[in-house]
C-alpha cells in the first residue's frame, strides 16, 4: 500500500505541470476554439517524447505505463490543454501491442485516435481527435481495422469544442478480427477511459480552485462571499469527491499496469474488493466524470452571472467536463455495463 | 502507488476473515437488532483471544493504521457488532496518547481482553455540534473532583465499565480553555443511565452525574487541556475506525433479494435496468469510500495526521449511503417497508432497517455541517464564519 506517487512520476508531474502551464491552460484553449487542437503546442509537445512515452522503448518509445500516462494527463486536464495526447497514447499503444504502430506514430509527427464507438455503414462517428488524426483505429463489425488518410481538418462544433469528425473507414487495414478484434478495442477503451477520468479530475481540480479563489475575492454584503457557509458548503463537498475521483482512477491505471491481461482481477462485489482493471476503468469515468460535472456546476455558480460569461475561464472548464465523459456514453447506460462486469449479464 | 495490502496486512485480513468465518454467527447479528446494543462482549472477548484486538488501537505496539482501518473494515462489512468495540479501542487510543501509567495499567490493558467497555461523555442535551459549550462541571475538592452534570448520546453506557467525560472546570475563560477530560468508572456513586430509544431500535443513553467524586488520578490528560484530547480522539475518530462503508453490506443484502425477488414488469428484479445501473453506482461509491477511508489510514500510517481526509471520507460516505438507501427503498416497494422478522420483508427486513439506521450517520461522530466546515476553513482556506 503505497499513495504516493514514485520520485520519478513526481519528476513527470513537475515536467508536465511546467509545460502545460507554459504551452496550455483557459488562454490557449479559448484560442484554439473551435477546433479544439493547439498545433504549436503539438509541435513543442513532440520535443518532450510525451506522444510516444507509453510504449515500449524497443519502438523507440519511452516504456512508460498506465499509471505514468496519467500523471500527465491530471496536468493535461488541469490546464484543459487543447492536445490529442490521450487518444493518440491508447491508440499508438494499441497498434504496438499487435505489432503495427506506424514510426510517425511514435514520435507524434502523425497523430493516431482510437473510435470509442462501432462503425456503422463504414464510417466511425464523433471520433475523438478524428478532425486532426492521420490514423484511426476502429471497431467495424468483428473486425477492427486501421484507416489511415488526411484528416479533415475541420471538427463538428461541438459542447466542449472537441476536434470531434465522423471518419468513414474506406480502404482501411484490418488488424485483428473476432474476439480478438473485440478484446484489442475493448482493452484500448478502458486505458482511454483511466486517463480520461483522470483528466476529468484535472478539471475538477481546477474549477474547484477557481472557485475558491473567486469566492475568497469576491465582495458582497462587506465581506467575502467566502465567508458565506451557504457558499462554503457547496465548496466544502467538492474536495472529498475530487481526491475520491483520483484515487480510484489511480487505482484503475494501478490495475491496468500491474496485471495488463487482467487474469488476476477480482470483482467481489459483497465484499467490495475489486481489482479488476475493465471494472474499475468503468467506474473511474463515471466518477470522475460526475466529480468534474459537479465541481464545475459548484464553481460556475459561485461565479455569479460572470461564471455565466465567456469572459471567465471557468465556462470554459464547465463545457470541456460535459464533453470529455459524454462523447462516450451516457454514465447511466455505462453504470448499466459496469453491472454486466459485477453481476453477470442480465 | 500500489494498491495492494502488504503481505502482513493481507495476512491480518485473511486472520481477521477467517475469525468472522467461525465466530461471526447469525445468533450474534440477530441479538444486537433486538437488543439495539451493538456490542457483544464474548464476541470482543474472542477477538482479543484470537490476538486480533491490539490491531485495533490507534497509535499502540507495533500494529499499523491500516491493520486497524482492516479489522474495522472487515467488522463492517460482515455486519458485526462493531460500535461497541470501536469507542472502547478509540479511548485505549486516547489513553495510549496522554494517558497516565495508572490509567494504562488500570484501564488500557483490561480494554485489550475485550472483556472491558469504555463509552463516550462529549454531547449533552443543549450541547451537541458545539460541544466546547458544554456544562458538566467538574469542581476540585483536594485530590478528588466532584462531578455534577448531565451527558447525551451516551450509548454504550449501560455496558461500559468507564466513560470518557468531557467537563468544564474553568468556566471564567474562553470555552474552548477550561475543559478537562476524565476517565470516570461507571460504578462511581451518583451515575445514572437512562435508555435512550431511537427509531432505529438502536439504544443509546442519557447519563446523569449527581455529586460524583473520584480522585484525580483519573484525570486524562491535563487540567483544562480537555479540548486538545478531544482532537487526537476525534484523529482517531474520523474515517478509520468503521463507519465509511456501511452501503457494502447493505448493497450484498440488495443483490441477494434481487436475485430472486419478481420485478412487476416481469422477471426478477436483478434484471431490471434501473435496478442494475443503481446497483453499479452504489458498488462504485463503495470503492470511492473505501479508497478515501484508506488514504485517511495510509496518511496516519505515513506519520501524518488525517483529521481532514477523515472528513472528506465521511461526507462522502454517508452522502452516497444515505442516497443508495432512498434508491433501493423505492425499488423495493411496500416489501421494503417489512422489517426484521416479518412474512415477505424485503432483504429480510435490511432495506428497512438501512433507511430507519441511515439519518444517523450524518449526525453522529460530526455532523455533515461540521465537517463540511471543518474542509472549508482548514482544508479550502475559507474564513471562519463563528
Amino acid at each position: 500500500m503505497d499513495l504516493a506517487l514514485t520520485a520519478d512520476q513526481e519528476t513527470l508531474r513537475g515536467v508536465f505541470a511546467d509545460f502545460f502551464a507554459s504551452e496550455a491552460g483557459p488562454d490557449r484553449a479559448r484560442a484554439a476554439e473551435p477546433s479544439g487542437v493547439d498545433g504549436p503546442a503539438w509541435e513543442r509537445l513532440l520535443e518532450t517524447g510525451a506522444p510516444g512515452m507509453g510504449l515500449p522503448e524497443s519502438l523507440g518509445g519511452g516504456g512508460a505505463s498506465l499509471a505514468d500516462l496519467a500523471v500527465v494527463a491530471e496536468e493535461l486536464g488541469a490546464t484543459i490543454a487543447p492536445l490529442p495526447l490521450i487518444e493518440h497514447a491508447v491508440s499508438a499503444r494499441l497498434l504496438a501491442s499487435i505489432g503495427a504502430c506506424p514510426d510517425p506514430v511514435v514520435g507524434g509527427t502523425e497523430i493516431a485516435t482510437l473510435a470509442l464507438h462501432p462503425a456503422q455503414d463504414g464510417t466511425s462517428r464523433l471520433v475523438p481527435a478524428g478532425a486532426v488524426a492521420r490514423h484511426v483505429v476502429a471497431l467495424d463489425g468483428d473486425r477492427l481495422v486501421l484507416a489511415s488518410g488526411d484528416a479533415p481538418g475541420t471538427a463538428l462544433g461541438n459542447h466542449g469544442c472537441l476536434p470531434l469528425a465522423h471518419r468513414p473507414l474506406d480502404g482501411a487495414a484490418v488488424l485483428l478480427e473476432g474476439p480478438e478484434a473485440h478484446a484489442a478495442h475493448a482493452r484500448a477503451l478502458d486505458e482511454w477511459r483511466t486517463l480520461t477520468a483522470t483528466a476529468l479530475v484535472g478539471i475538477a481540480r481546477t474549477a474547484l480552485d477557481l472557485g475558491v479563489g473567486y469566492a475568497k475575492e469576491r465582495q458582497q454584503f462587506g465581506q467575502p462571499i467566502g465567508a458565506f457557509q451557504a457558499v462554503q458548503h457547496l465548496l466544502a463537498d467538492l474536495p472529498g469527491l475530487v481526491d475520491g475521483a483520483r484515487l480510484l482512477a489511480a487505482k484503475a491505471a494501478w490495475a491496468g499496469s500491474t496485471d495488463p491481461s487482467g487474469a488476476d482481477g477480482i470483482v467481489d462485489l459483497d465484499d467490495n474488493d475489486i481489482t479488476d482493471f475493465a471494472t474499475l476503468a468503468g467506474m473511474s469515468l463515471v466518477v470522475a466524470g460526475e466529480a468534474a460535472a459537479t465541481a464545475t456546476d459548484r464553481s460556475l455558480h459561485v461565479h455569479g452571472g460572470y461564471g455565466f460569461a465567456e469572459e471567465y475561464d471557468i465556462q470554459l472548464f464547465y463545457r470541456r467536463a460535459r464533453a470529455w465523459s459524454l462523447v462516450l456514453d451516457d454514465p447511466a447506460r455505462e453504470c448499466r455495463r459496469i453491472a454486466d462486469l459485477l453481476l453477470g449479464a442480465a | 502507488m500500489d494498491f495492494s495490502l502488504s503481505p502482513r496486512t493481507a495476512e491480518f485480513r485473511t486472520e481477521v476473515m477467517a475469525f468472522l468465518d467461525s465466530h461471526l454467527t447469525d445468533e450474534i447479528i440477530d441479538t444486537m437488532h433486538r437488543t439495539g446494543t451493538f456490542n457483544d462482549k464474548p464476541f470482543n472477548a474472542a477477538l482479543a483471544d484470537a490476538g486480533l484486538l491490539a490491531g485495533a488501537v490507534p497509535g499502540y505496539g507495533d500494529r499499523d493504521p491500516i491493520e486497524l482501518y482492516v479489522l474495522f473494515n472487515e467488522l463492517e462489512k460482515a455486519g458485526a457488532p462493531y460500535d461497541g468495540l470501536a469507542v472502547s479501542m478509540l479511548a485505549a487510543g486516547v489513553i495510549n496518547a496522554v494517558g497516565t501509567d495508572f490509567l494504562r495499567e488500570q484501564v488500557l490493558e483490561r480494554l485489550l481482553t475485550g472483556r472491558f467497555n469504555c463509552c463516550l461523555g462529549y454531547s449533552e442535551p443543549d450541547h451537541g455540534s458545539d460541544v466546547a459549550a458544554i456544562t458538566t462541571r467538574a469542581v476540585r475538592d483536594g485530590d478528588e473532583w466532584v462531578i455534577n452534570g448531565q451527558k447525551m448520546w451516551t450509548t454504550m453506557a449501560h455496558e461500559a465499565d468507564w466513560v470518557i467525560l468531557l467537563t468544564r472546570t474553568e468556566p471564567d475563560v474562553p470555552k474552548h480553555k477550561g475543559l478537562t477530560m476524565f476517565l470516570v468508572p461507571m460504578d462511581t456513586p451518583g451515575i445514572e443511565v437512562q435508555p435512550v430509544p431511537t427509531m432505529a431500535s438502536e439504544r443509546t443513553n442519557a447519563t446523569f452525574y449527581d455529586e460524583v467524586r473520584i480522585g484525580d488520578e483519573w484525570r486524562l490528560g491535563d487540567v483544562n487541556g480537555g479540548w486538545s484530547v478531544m482532537g487526537v480522539a476525534l484523529a482517531f475518530e474520523r474515517g478509520v475506525m468503521g463507519g465509511t462503508n456501511p452501503a457494502v453490506p447493505l448493497l450484498r443484502h440488495v443483490r441477494g433479494w434481487a436475485a430472486d425477488a419478481p420485478s412487476p414488469d416481469g422477471g426478477r428484479m436483478i434484471d431490471d435496468p434501473l435496478l442494475r445501473e443503481r446497483i453499479a453506482r452504489t458498488a462504485i461509491a463503495n470503492q470511492v469510500s473505501q479508497l478515501l477511508t484508506l488514504r485517511a489510514a495510509w496518511i496516519a500510517a505515513t506519520g501524518g495526521l488525517p483529521g481532514l481526509e477523515g472528513s472528506m471520507a465521511k461526507l462522502y460516505a454517508t452522502d452516497r449511503y444515505q442516497q443508495a438507501v432512498g434508491w433501493f427503498q423505492q425499488m423495493a416497494g411496500a416489501d421494503g417497508l417489512l422489517g426484521f422478522g416479518t412474512d415477505g420483508a424485503a432483504a429480510d427486513g435490511w432495506i428497512d432497517y438501512d433507511a430507519r439506521h441511515s439519518p444517523v450517520t450524518s449526525i453522529y461522530g460530526g455532523t455533515t455541517e461540521i465537517n463540511r466546515n471543518n474542509v472549508a476553513e482548514r482544508h479550502l482556506g475559507l474564513p471562519r464564519t463563528r
